[in-house]
């Protein structure tokens, strides 16, 4: 793998990580019960450390002086690469749970492949995440089974849910250029079977949950050139706040 | 003859290992963090010492914390420069904690993690876990994500008591 390439792919992961990081974050003191509202924040705490990690090693890759920091804080929304499911919002708590589920069933996948490259970073990063993601997909699993299979309301809500992120899915296993180097390099699995085992289990999971698939195929695309949903930069403008107002500063 | 100036590093070495053997996780305080197994190597070279740290969990806040606490117990020993590493591979797991320092997490109210965690099923706590007050076995998960990012929430059914459990990872 070329050093840049593996950057803008470490860039790519750790974006990802890190908008899913901030959204949990945003759930801090308002989960619906406080067992709850602790794993919700846990489970940002993981991708928070994940997200620095791939940061850290991106900006050593790059090798121009720019930081984990620098990276986090200082980037606009154009620059980010992050996919666009990761930015929803929490609308109610079944987005949140939707949304970080798809996530957890893909990063499984990714941190799987990635455990097995020589590259001693990622490859350390990777099994010590995958073991990490084993219980967030567990976790919102049952909780994909508890609000489907629950009231009517919870049902209903989740299936929205369902429905109106149904769209972001397809950029999980969107190739380009870069996306085409890492699978040669064994970086990651094609699209197709990324894909495939997607459909698989989400479509295995809502069917227990008596949740339907939606039959919808458009997809959105865009991220991967930092195309964005109108909701990153409102995001972006709270997250680096403090950074954008007091450059440099430290506590 | 042993070469003098290796024998200096050993001897350093060892005294490094016993300095890093007072500094605790500061969200456990009864272990510390060559029985946590959080040490990897030192190398003590003329002008520095480096200390290479294996990180526990990818998010763990205290990990910044215990930086700062090598660099300040090695300062405070005399040491000069310390420089702290993180290392990656291999993964630190659970597994690297011995019996003893199993028994101080459940002495301090902290059942230990169970089993090892090459096995998902344990991996994933699903097998009984031992309540650290009274021993039960009969206990139940309230929620897999505890206090902090190692641990999860169980209640003991007999004794009633809430618990932390250390996962396995």
């Amino acid at each position: 793998m070329e050093r840049l390439d593996l950057s803008k792919f470490c860039i790519r992961l750790g974006d990802s990580c890190l908008i899913m990081a901030h959204r949990q974050s945003e759930m801090c003191s308002k989960g619906p019960f406080l067992e709850e509202d602790i794993a919700q924040t846990n489970l940002g705490l993981d991708l928070l450390g994940q997200a620095e990690a791939l940061l850290i090693y991106a900006a050593k890759l790059e090798g121009n002086g720019r930081t984990a920091d620098d990276l986090a804080f200082r980037r606009p929304e154009r620059e980010f690469y992050n996919f666009m499911l990761t930015e929803q919002p929490n609308t109610d708590f079944a987005f949140a749970i939707v949304r970080q589920y798809i996530m957890a069933l893909y990063l499984t996948k990714v941190y799987e492949t990635l455990a097995k490259v020589e590259d001693e970073t990622i490859s350390g990063v990777a099994l010590k995440a995958v073991k990490e993601i084993a219980y967030h997909e567990r976790h919102l699993g049952m909780w994909v089974k508890r609000l489907g299979d629950g009231t009517n309301e919870s049902h209903d809500r989740i299936q929205t849910a369902v429905n109106e992120l149904w769209m972001f899915v397809g950029e999980l296993y969107e190739e380009d250029d870069l996306d085409v180097k890492l699978q040669e390099a064994g970086y990651a699995i094609s699209g197709e079977e990324m894909k495939a085992y997607l459909m698989d289990k989400i479509s295995a999971q809502l069917a227990d949950a008596t949740l339907s698939v939606p039959e919808s195929v458009y997809m959105t695309t865009g991220s991967k050139k930092g195309i964005h949903t109108e909701y990153l930069g409102y995001m972006l403008t709270e997250m680096q706040y403090l950074q954008r107002a007091y450059p440099d500063a430290k506590w | 003859m042993l070469n003098g100036r290796l024998m200096v590093e050993t001897q350093n070495k060892e005294l490094i290992y016993e300095y890093l053997s007072e500094v605790t996780d500061p969200e456990i305080p009864v272990v510390n963090i060559i029985e946590m197994g959080m040490v990897r190597d030192v190398i003590c070279s003329e002008d520095e010492i480096e200390v290479f740290l294996c990180p526990t969990y990818s998010g763990c806040p205290a990990m910044d914390m215990i930086d700062a606490l090598v660099k300040e117990k090695l300062h405070e020993k005399g040491c000069g420069t310390v420089k702290v590493t993180l290392v990656y591979k291999p993964v630190w797991t659970t597994d690297w904690m011995n019996v003893e320092t199993k028994e101080k997490l459940r002495v301090y109210g902290i059942a230990p993690p169970e089993g090892s965690a090459l096995s998902k099923k344990e991996l994933l706590n699903e097998g009984p876990v031992g309540c650290p007050q009274c021993g039960s076995k009969n206990t139940e998960i309230k929620s897999m994500f505890g206090s902090t990012a190692c641990k999860a929430l169980y209640t003991c059914k007999d004794c009633l008591e809430p618990f932390d459990y250390f996962k396995c990872i």
